[in-house]
């Protein structure tokens, strides 16, 4: 199931020269850019792992681009986004985020009911990825049972 | 590949390429001009400027009609006496190589050994990495540039600076333009001892010492901008001042000026108040030759 998180998610995969161009637009906003990754990718999970320090006083997508390439390089079967930072007063939150990587085989969500109290039924979603321990969840080549 | 296939591709497009108009088209004559005129002297500096402005004007034209040219290396080493202006032309450069296209943004990144260099194992490259994202795309200024290699010390974190500068500069040349600066002595001797660095430098380009003729151009130019003038005794005693100046340690050339400049402006103000009287507009921009004369050059 293809996860649908953050900007353009619902667009075909972004290619290099588009997530240049998307970062160009963040750095000309004066956007503190900066690379997540996430071998958990629930909706609710905010805190993804981060790929260095955010950059701040960049000019040019190259450098972010080059963060971009050594995360996938380490990270080769992971979700991995982009965050665009706006620190301007009022705003001080995330402005753009959107997905550069996503693992060849996403294994989707399953559906858990829970039972409470009387005939009251608690929903929860949760990734068939985490099933297995960090670090083995995507694509470590083992059967996976879907 | 065969080698008739250039010749054969010059033939084609063989119509001829107006070098004038390109360069009105790159707009790159505004900073060449203002480089002209805003800097005193350093005619050979300019020179080497000119020709490098031309010699990327020409590859533009080369690449329009189809002949080879790679992307041709950029990297500058300035050297020369402090003062002589090395980091005011690293600042036009910047602009003149992005009207020219050949970095995206035209901004520059001055840094020191500092900058670049961490306090312990494992914190230079993480360092040195991020003021080169920073640069991208535009001029990275590398001042006093030969402090990066210690060679008393062969445990200093330098030379990790160093391997990272040079694959960079090696493998991005379209992304960023470096320019090391530094005294003329101590460049040579870093350059002998780290041969990569002379091997991937295109242009070196030496800043000459300034005359005092220049020096008093140079004075009259500051005073101009912050709107002060200086009167007629005052410019011979600032002649004068000049000649005294540079017997003196640690001659600053146009630092030193500066530097007068700014202190005669203090005693301006100084002498303005003794006076205590009405000041006009002509007063307060005036600089006389006793607020000159009054440095203790002047008191051996």
């Amino acid at each position: 199931m293809r996860v649908t998180q953050g900007t353009f998610s619902f667009l075909p995969d972004l290619d290099d020269k588009q997530i240049a161009a998307q970062i160009e637009y963040c750095l000309r906003q004066g956007w503190a850019v900066s690379v997540e990754f996430t071998d958990d990718p629930h909706p609710r999970n905010t805190y993804w792992e981060m790929w260095g320090m955010p950059m701040f006083d960049l000019h040019d997508p190259v450098g972010v681009m080059q963060e971009i390439k050594a995360c996938r390089a380490a990270h080769p079967d992971v979700y991995v986004r982009v965050n665009a930072f706006d620190s301007t007063r009022g705003w001080e939150t995330v402005r753009l985020s959107f997905l550069v990587q996503r693992p060849a085989d996403e294994a989707g969500y399953r559906l858990e009911r829970q039972e409470a109290e009387g005939r009251t039924i608690r929903y929860t979603l949760q990734a068939y990825g985490v099933d297995r321990p960090a670090g083995q969840r995507y694509g470590t080549g083992q059967a996976r049972g879907r | 590949m065969s080698v008739a296939e250039p010749a054969a591709n010059f033939a084609g497009t063989s119509e001829a390429i107006d070098l004038k108009a390109l360069l009105a088209e790159t707009d790159i004559a505004a900073p060449i001009g203002e480089l002209e005129r805003d800097l005193v002297g350093l005619a050979p500096v300019k020179q080497r400027i000119r020709e490098i402005a031309a010699f990327l004007l020409v590859a533009r034209a080369r690449e329009r009609v189809g002949l080879a040219s790679g992307p041709p290396t950029l990297h500058m080493s300035f050297t020369g006496n402090p003062g002589t202006g090395k980091t005011t032309v690293a600042l036009r450069m910047a602009s003149i190589l992005h009207k020219l296209g050949y970095v995206r943004k035209g901004h520059l990144v001055s840094v020191t050994r500092d900058d670049l260099v961490g306090q312990y194992i494992g914190h230079t490259a993480p360092k040195t990495k991020e003021v080169l994202k920073r640069a991208m795309g535009g001029v990275l200024f590398i001042d006093e540039a030969y402090y990066l290699h210690r060679p008393e010390n062969e445990k200093d974190y330098g030379q990790e600076a160093i391997e990272i500068l040079l694959q960079v500069m090696e493998n991005q040349r379209e992304d960023l333009v470096v320019i090391l600066a530094g005294y003329r002595d101590r460049m040579d001797k870093f350059f002998s001892s780290n041969p990569g660095f002379r091997s991937r430098i295109a242009h070196h380009i030496d800043f000459p010492d300034y005359d005092n003729r220049e020096l008093l151009a140079i004075a009259e130019t500051i005073a101009a901008e912050n709107q002060y003038r200086l009167s007629d005794a005052a410019r011979a005693a600032m002649t004068d001042y000049i000649a005294r100046r540079r017997q003196q340690p640690n001659f600053a050339n146009a630092r030193s000026i500066r530097n007068a400049i700014d202190r005669a402006r203090l005693r301006q103000a100084m002498r303005l108040f003794k006076d205590a009287g009405a000041v006009d507009r002509n007063g307060l921009m005036t600089i006389e030759a006793e607020d000159i004369t009054k440095s203790r050059i002047f008191a051996t």
